[in-house]
């Protein structure tokens, strides 16, 4: 038998394992389902913002995010207690079932999810280094005060909010930070001008498929354990999203005459999201009216959005803002204590819960807004957010990385130390 | 009759466009290809592996005018390819023998002229 901390359960412990890999894939998934969406020369450069989020946001969740999301703390934002994963070992949290350590490893993954979403909104045009700098200091400020407020102790927990699986901090806080970036970094040079397609919409395609598979240790990881909460969640998120896709796919009839690919993988990602906070609260049947009803707002808003001057690219407001918004106020209404019990919603007799809802609805939004606005305008201060028009007509690939997705290596030429080449280095395109 | 042939950057490709719909210029032609002006290599880097870029993408236009179109299709051109920079590539106007429109059979300026002028 080996070491197993006191209070360990080990199938919880088995589980939540392979729920904490399976979210972690999600950031690639979304990656390969962003690269497509973006043009051919912007693909790489797309994807990396996905693989920084690994990198950063990783960092510092470990160094200091960790800590303000789940040490006690005050309502607004955790402690210090947790600083350099000080304290986070093999015993359980209280009322867990399964290490700390690995706790922390299943909630870093959300962080770094929510941190690549964001990024939906400034690709194309967002010089990386900056995003890097953005995603380090967003993933502590944004997300981990958010994570606090609905998991660990902050003041929305406290009241009775319910926020199964990161509706809050990931979904809402991601949708309405990436509206504030948007609005900050600025339009895409040809936005408005020139039709910018999606180039790959099998990437689109597989790559919503993939956070499909993955929101499966998402949502169901969220219960912390094999019980009930986790179960229901699990198999919420494969009804949600289902019916998502059968509503848009009338709403796509109905509008143009055909389904569209892009729009279905679209779809996929609002029911999971829409199902995110109200997976382990509400039964079944209602999570399948929860994927009816969330893809409305955001089919409303993909269709708008698109006829302002709000360059909010990849559409992060509409997919995770809006239907994460419309999953929390889901269960004010059709929470139902027989399934999940904790709470009734309106339907079932407690208005009182609606309120609560509504609280993280309002709140939520204007924190992330406000503060990812700020944070934006500052380091736009100290360094230029965008690459220039040449950088970014060429494409973000070649001036921001050296490389490209689709390189065809013909005429290019090896340059070995011996060759001298390197000395003295021709730059990146005349400028 | 002229065959204007445009060698132009693909960023530029879509004002290239857009100008040569505004100087009532239609029937293009346009194509991807690799080449080489007088520009500096552009470097890559994969893997560790250095590489220089010999040949650039660029997008080629064939254009097939009557006589009074040949200036303003340069012209288009001209304004909307230019960056200034090396690179912007290059325009050559050849002479065209003979066209023929497929549907209908017409030839030469018949053939150049766009539908319903």
């Amino acid at each position: 038998m080996p070491a197993l901390a006191a209070g360990v359960d080990t199938g919880d412990t088995a589980w939540m394992l392979v729920a904490t890999a399976l979210v972690l894939m999600m950031t690639p998934a979304l990656g390969l389902f962003y690269a497509g969406l973006v043009r051919g020369k912007n693909t790489l450069n797309t994807f990396m913002m996905c693989i920084a989020a690994l990198a950063v946001a990783t960092v510092m969740w470990a160094l200091v995010g960790y800590s303000f999301a789940f040490d006690e703390g005050n309502g607004i934002i955790g402690g210090f207690d947790h600083v350099f994963l000080k304290g986070v070992t093999f015993a359980p949290r209280e009322e867990s079932t399964i290490p700390h350590l690995l706790f922390m490893a299943f909630q870093a993954t959300f962080c770094i999810l929510t941190v690549a979403l964001v990024s939906g909104a400034v690709v194309e045009r967002m010089r990386f280094g900056p995003f890097m700098i953005f995603a380090a200091l967003w993933s502590v400020l944004v997300y981990a005060v958010l994570a606090h407020w609905s998991f660990g102790g902050g003041w929305l927990q406290e009241k009775g909010t319910l926020d199964f699986a990161g509706g809050i901090p990931v979904e809402m806080g991601s949708g309405f930070s990436a509206l504030a970036a948007a609005l900050v970094v600025g339009a895409r040079k040809d936005y408005g001008r020139q039709a910018l397609l999606p180039h790959n919409a099998v990437y689109v395609l597989l790559g919503a498929g993939l956070l499909w598979f993955g929101w499966f240790g998402f949502n169901g990881g969220s219960g912390f354990s094999t019980g009930n909460p986790s179960v229901l969640a699990f198999t919420n998120t494969l009804l949600t999203p289902a019916c998502t896709l059968v509503v848009w796919f009338a709403l796509d009839l109905l509008r143009g005459r055909r389904v569209t690919a892009i729009g279905a993988a679209t779809a996929i990602i609002v029911g999971c999201v829409g199902i995110t906070p109200a997976g382990g609260f509400i039964s079944p049947g209602w999570a399948m009216v929860l994927g009816a009803v969330a893809a409305v707002p955001s089919y409303a808003i993909i269709v708008l959005r698109p006829r302002t001057r709000v360059d909010e690219t990849l559409d992060v407001l509409a997919a995770h803002g809006v239907a994460g918004l419309t999953g929390i106020l889901f269960i004010g209404f059709f929470a139902q204590m027989k399934w999940n019990d904790v709470s009734d919603g309106l339907f079932y007799g407690d208005a009182g819960q609606l309120g609560l809802q509504a609280l993280a609805a309002l709140a939520t939004p204007v924190y992330a807004f406000v503060v990812t606005f700020v944070l934006l305008k500052v380091i736009g201060l100290l360094t230029p957010l965008r690459a220039d028009e040449h950088d970014e007509a060429v494409g973000m690939d070649v001036t921001q990385h050296g490389e490209e997705a689709y390189a065809t290596g013909e005429g290019a030429i090896l340059i070995t130390p011996e060759s001298g080449a390197e000395a003295e280095r021709p730059v990146a395109d005349p400028v | 009759m002229k065959l204007v042939i445009a060698i132009v950057r693909p960023e530029k490709a879509n004002d290239v466009l857009e100008a040569l719909y505004r100087a009532e210029v239609r029937g293009v032609s346009m194509s991807r290809v690799q080449g080489h002006g007088g520009e500096l290599e552009r470097v890559e880097t994969y893997r560790g592996t250095t590489v220089k870029m010999g040949l650039s993408e660029k997008v080629r236009l064939e254009i097939a005018v009557s006589e009074p179109f040949v200036e303003p299709t340069i012209e288009a051109l001209c304004e909307s390819a230019r960056t200034g920079e090396v690179g912007d590539g290059k325009i050559f106007v050849v002479a065209l023998e003979r066209a023929i429109r497929i549907r209908t059979g017409e030839t030469d300026h018949g053939a150049v002229t766009p539908v319903g002028k």
